[in-house]
């Protein structure tokens, strides 16, 4: 009877291509426990997004995705997967003299790959491209356009996943936007399964198909428009709910 | 001087060919280790740790005196209190990831007052100011051998070693093993500064890393331009530095770390 279970389970699941299962997943630094009991799995195509208030353990989760830092519990990618991350820490400052093709480069793909991943990402010039773009230092590019060439580095070797982790973080509100509507148009085009890390539920209701609510442990998770009620948001929050200010993050 | 070969150099003046010639074995082992100092010095300021380049030659003093005093050569005992330095440096860069420079300046500024302490007296101006006159056929061998491998080293781990910088967890999920790397680099510096000691000493050796690098940097956009001027602008001070000290009768260290300086300032103009 349970193989039986198990076999429809399994033949369920390959019906929906589920790409990650997680289960019980929890990771602590010494003594510090940072993420207990998580249980999710994410489909083909999906966009999930992981919301939560600073330091609730949404990039730990993610390093803990990547295999970067020791964990307990079960993470199970299907196999063959390319998974590409943007983190949200990045060193890139004015002084970095390091230009953007060859950080492409890095990637040791050739020079039309690049400039079709550029184009991708909406830089479509191709003069442009040339003389203001890939001559250019990496710290010189402005915030979004930076945002664009990091996406476009990430696309680069055609991924099946991506994960962002706050891929607008220092961005003006009107840039955001335009980065998700990217972002959705090349899921829609490519296939992309997305894991994002944001901190605007707007953004979240908007782009996102599931969501996890993350405080350490696993406080919501389904579609946002049914899960993120004012009790759970209160939870996830803390203090008297409903209402979610906004603040960035500033681990930088 | 510490005497860094073992062996007795013997220059027949009856037989100047070119290669036991003093200048051009000065020029040769200068260019080397000139042009090693730049390259790596611009992958040290690239990681920040522009301070830590200049307080590490310090941290060779000891080593030399103890080499000294038990009659080893001193290229050794350089080395060795290297190598212990760098191994704290790593340590405290894959432990904390920050940049410990407070504990770090007070480490090898210790290091050094116990090493002007403990070097003979005979040997210690030479061993803190250096002194490029007294090198051998096989010192220039054992450089050029050592340079060599520096670079044939740092063309294999540039690229991770440029990525960790941009995002250290970037790196590591392209499968490069950043603490593995920082450590080779980390190694290699050890090498060029026990190298360079022979030409500016103790105290001037960290400015022979970090200035041709910092000039480089002022005038070019990308990486390649950067690390290539930087070797460049290395080699091309301890050529001035040395010719112009041989010209003149001076004390080469400091001339060739001056050279590096002029080149600076000129930079400075076409700064980007």
């Amino acid at each position: 009877m349970c193989e039986l279970l198990n076999l429809l389970y399994n033949l369920y699941m390959a019906n929906q291509e589920t790409i990650l299962t997680i289960e019980n997943l929890g990771v602590r630094f010494d003594d510090n426990e940072v993420l207990r009991g998580l249980n999710f799995f994410v489909q083909k195509g999906d966009v999930l997004a992981i919301v939560g208030p600073n330091g609730s353990g949404k990039s730990v989760l993610f390093r803990a995705l990547l295999g970067l830092i020791p964990y307990s519990g079960n993470i199970q990618w299907a196999p063959g997967l390319k998974v590409s991350y943007v983190p949200q820490k990045f060193n890139i400052d004015k002084d970095l003299p390091l230009s953007v093709e060859e950080f492409f480069k890095f990637k040791q793909k050739k020079r039309e790959e690049i400039v079709s991943a550029l184009k991708a990402v909406g830089i479509t010039d191709e003069h442009h491209i040339e003389h203001h773009i890939l001559k250019q230092r990496l710290g010189w590019l402005s915030g979004g356009q930076l945002q664009r060439v990091l996406i476009a580095w990430s696309i680069l070797d055609n991924p099946d996943v991506l994960l962002f982790d706050e891929p607008t973080a220092g961005i003006d509100v009107g840039g955001e936007e335009t980065i998700y509507n990217l972002l959705k148009k090349l899921k829609d085009e490519r296939g992309f399964t997305v894991l994002l890390i944001s901190h605007d539920l707007n953004i979240v209701y908007k782009y996102a198909n599931n969501v996890i609510c993350l405080n350490k442990e696993m406080v919501c998770y389904g579609e946002p428009h049914i899960v993120l009620d004012p009790a759970s948001l209160a939870k996830l929050y803390g203090g008297e709910a409903g209402f979610y200010k906004h603040e960035h993050e500033h681990n930088h | 001087m510490p005497n860094f070969t073992a062996e007795k150099r013997v220059f027949i003046n009856t037989n100047m060919n070119t290669i036991t010639n003093p200048l051009f074995l000065q020029l040769l082992v200068g260019i080397f280790i000139g042009l090693g100092a730049g390259y790596l010095g611009s992958f040290m300021i690239l990681k920040r740790m522009s301070l830590v380049g200049d307080v590490i030659s310090h941290v060779a003093l000891p080593g030399i005196a103890i080499a000294l005093i038990f009659r080893i050569n001193p290229f050794f005992g350089a080395f060795a209190a290297l190598f212990l330095a760098i191994i704290g440096i790593w340590f405290l860069e894959i432990k904390t990831e920050l940049p410990s420079e407070t504990l770090v300046g007070i480490f090898f500024a210790l290091s050094l007052a116990f090493g002007i302490l403990i070097t003979p007296e005979p040997e210690l101006l030479e061993t803190l100011f250096g002194d490029i006159t007294k090198i051998g056929p096989a010192d220039a061998l054992i450089t050029v051998a050592l340079v060599a491998i520096i670079f044939f080293t740092m063309f294999r781990i540039y690229r991770g070693l440029t990525l960790s910088v941009v995002s250290k967890e970037l790196a590591q999920t392209m499968g490069i093993n950043v603490s593995k790397i920082s450590f080779l680099f980390l190694f290699l510096v050890a090498i060029i500064v026990a190298l360079g000691l022979k030409i500016t000493g103790v105290f001037l050796m960290g400015a022979l890393v970090i200035v041709p690098a910092a000039a480089a940097k002022n005038v070019s956009i990308g990486l390649t331009g950067f690390t290539r001027l930087a070797a460049l602008f290395g080699g091309l001070s301890a050529l001035g530095g040395i010719l112009l000290a041989n010209y003149f009768n001076f004390h080469p260290g400091p001339i060739v770390v001056l050279a590096s300086g002029v080149i600076f300032l000129l930079t400075l103009i076409f700064k980007k």
